[in-house]
């Protein structure tokens, strides 16, 4: 097992060193000069300019820039934004909470949702019921979720009322985070009626950020329950008499299950890349919409250390995975 | 294939047209079929834009601001999907748009084919440094979620639709380069390419005429499904106000603004919203029919 862990450490290393070029270069490849950026658009003499790129280190050699790049990296320095003047590390920390909220739950619903429907479409295979459950989930695989996001508003919001349209809580609440998440702040303010406004704010933006999880959910516990169902363990278990629910949760699901897990560490992506639309839509103060708005801003400090970040955690989480994955099914850590 | 080429010695005759083949698997799927004829009606559409589109996509009619759609009150059949803020025919936009997607997922998806089979191509062949350093780099741009690889990549072009195409080619590349090199690593070890190379095959004609031909149903499956994320992330790119500039009529864009006017006019937010609904549709049930079709393993 730790031969295994290590080698798929091993491989993420040169991954984790072939994105800090990537952000390396993206600094310098973005048009413009990077001491004017930082000053902005007013003028500044030549002097003051060459004391600048001195400074900044870039009347060095590539190499070298890249070598104190790697070496701020990894004591954890990643610049300042040039707007708010804050470290990108701790604006990054402040706001990732919010993201990881939207996303937990996006992926909560995807999966509470999505196994059932799965299981029914596969054990009632050829029905109407699978028919629609597929056919539902092709439309939501192929869902523009910003689009799906405004219909939500549209119809939640502004015509039932039932949601707020952005934001993470009522105005009216105003409490110092202590954890970050806002469902736990709430609780812990103790103010009266705060958790509710704060689940309220978080339906719509975790139902639009899951439906393309919940699609390809449903779809991969269905073919690989599917999978499962023809097996001769089911069919001796069948033989024996067994309750059919008994059959399908305990003997079926379980390994059925094991291929939906990877699904779900693949879904980091695809919940990140929804995440930029659903914050920016929902005004989630979160790590998608401040990337975006450090593209309209020029401001590429933050650019560069959040997209550094934001791979990192998605290389780890699929590290994770690939170990539990590893956990559960002993085939895949023994293969040599 | 190879079993099939087998067969070409002794039973010729008997062998049917792959096309047929083909298309006898293919349209036993429904959804495919479907999925064809959406794909085949918006093809229609973006063609004969000029002749069916009832307005110019950009002409601003100052009388008839954010005008509903013809069936309800206050709609006339002058504008029959409505009238977005300053007075343009939705309808005619996204005639228009559907012009603008297509033609440039057309664009990514044929980039990213060539430029990704390329590469597979020379990392399945090569082996070794060349190998290693192509599929590294392939393995950094799918470390990051492909919208976010898209927005640095048109940060540093400068936000503009062909920027944008360029960005989702970059997206999708790993994707085709990976398949190919997979496909061709399978291919090179099977008798046939063996038998082409002693009996003197050059390293070109290897990649291209031999293996190439027999790695393709993977790649062409990946390629319309390809098709359909190019739009979505074009569309998403545009919504963020870094794809196409106003006043293209593409349909991301025309949601961009959208959000402003939710409660007074939803039928500006919804009608680009199901374009770019139907169309990805269509090309998801295409490709999910091919890979039926096209996937020996699946065939009874």
């Amino acid at each position: 097992m730790i031969r295994f862990l290590l080698t798929r450490i091993g491989l993420i290393a040169p991954t984790f060193f072939g994105v800090t070029l990537l952000t390396f270069a993206l600094v310098r490849l973005v048009p413009g000069d990077p001491v004017e950026l930082l000053v902005g658009e007013r003028g500044i003499d030549p002097a003051r300019h060459a004391m600048l790129r001195a400074e900044l280190g870039l009347d060095k050699p590539l190499l070298v820039q890249y070598g104190t790049y790697i070496n701020q990296v990894l004591h954890g320095d990643l610049g300042q934004s040039i707007v708010t003047k804050t470290p990108v590390l701790q604006e990054f920390l402040t706001l990732f909470p919010a993201t990881i909220e939207i996303s937990l739950c996006a992926i909560l619903f995807a999966l509470l949702i999505g196994i059932p429907v799965g299981i029914l479409a596969a054990v009632r295979r050829g029905s109407v019921l699978d028919y629609l459950a597929m056919g539902f989930s092709l439309i939501g695989y192929s869902m523009p979720i910003f689009w799906w996001a405004l219909l939500l508003i549209l119809t939640f919001s502004v015509n039932l009322g039932w949601t707020p349209v952005s934001g993470r809580i009522s105005v009216f609440f105003y409490f110092e985070p202590v954890t970050g998440f806002m469902l736990i702040d709430s609780l812990l303010s103790g103010q009266k009626g705060a958790f509710s406004s704060a689940v309220r704010h978080l339906v719509l933006p975790s139902v639009a950020l899951g439906t393309i999880p919940l699609a390809i959910i449903a779809r991969m516990t269905r073919s690989s329950m599917l999978e499962v169902l023809n097996e001769d363990y089911i069919r001796t278990a069948r033989a024996k008499g067994l309750a059919p629910w008994r059959i399908i949760i305990l003997h079926a699901l379980r390994n059925a299950l094991i291929p939906v897990i990877t699904v779900v560490g693949l879904a980091v992506g695809v919940l990140f890349a929804g995440a930029i639309l659903t914050e920016t839509i929902f005004a989630w103060p979160g790590v998608g919409k401040w990337l975006v708005e450090s593209v309209r801003r020029r401001d590429y400090p933050v650019l560069q250390g959040g997209v550094l970040l934001v791979a990192t955690v998605v290389m780890v989480v699929n590290l994770l995975v690939d170990v539990l994955y590893g956990l559960i099914n002993p085939r895949i850590r023994h293969q040599r | 294939m190879s079993i099939a080429a087998d067969h070409i010695d002794t039973d010729a005759a008997a062998l049917p047209n792959p096309l047929v083949e083909f298309w006898r698997y293919f349209r036993q799927n429904y959804g495919a079929v479907l999925g064809s004829a959406i794909v085949v009606i918006i093809t229609l559409i973006a063609v004969l834009a000029d002749v069916i589109a009832p307005h110019s996509p950009n002409e601003q009619y100052r009388d008839a601001l954010l005008m509903p759609p013809a069936w309800l009150d206050g709609g006339t059949w002058r504008f029959v999907l409505g009238t977005d803020d300053i007075g343009r025919d939705i309808l005619s936009r996204i005639i228009y748009g559907a012009r603008v997607s297509l033609s440039i997922g057309f664009l990514v998806v044929t980039l990213a084919l060539v430029v990704g089979i390329a590469l597979g191509l020379v990392a399945g062949f090569s082996r070794g440094a060349l190998d290693i350093l192509v599929m590294r780099s392939m393995d950094v741009m799918l470390a990051l979620p492909s919208l976010l690889l898209a927005i640095v990549i048109v940060a540093i072009l400068g936000p503009s639709l062909i920027n944008a195409a360029l960005a989702v080619v970059v997206v999708q590349l790993p994707h085709f380069a990976r398949l190919t090199r997979a496909a061709v690593l399978t291919e090179r070890a099977k008798d046939y390419v063996v038998a082409s190379r002693v009996s003197g095959a050059g390293l070109l004609r290897l990649m291209f005429i031999t293996v190439l031909p027999n790695c393709m149903a993977p790649v062409i499956v990946q390629g319309t499904l390809g098709f359909s994320t190019a739009v979505l992330d074009l569309a998403a790119l545009g919504f963020l106000g870094l794809g196409a500039q106003p006043p293209t009529p593409e349909w991301g864009t025309m949601l961009s603004n959208a959000l402003q006017f939710i409660q007074r006019a939803w039928w500006v937010v919804t009608f680009p919203g199901l374009a770019i609904l139907s169309v990805v549709l269509g090309f998801n049930l295409m490709g999910d029919g091919l890979r039926d079709a096209l996937d020996p393993k699946l065939k009874r």
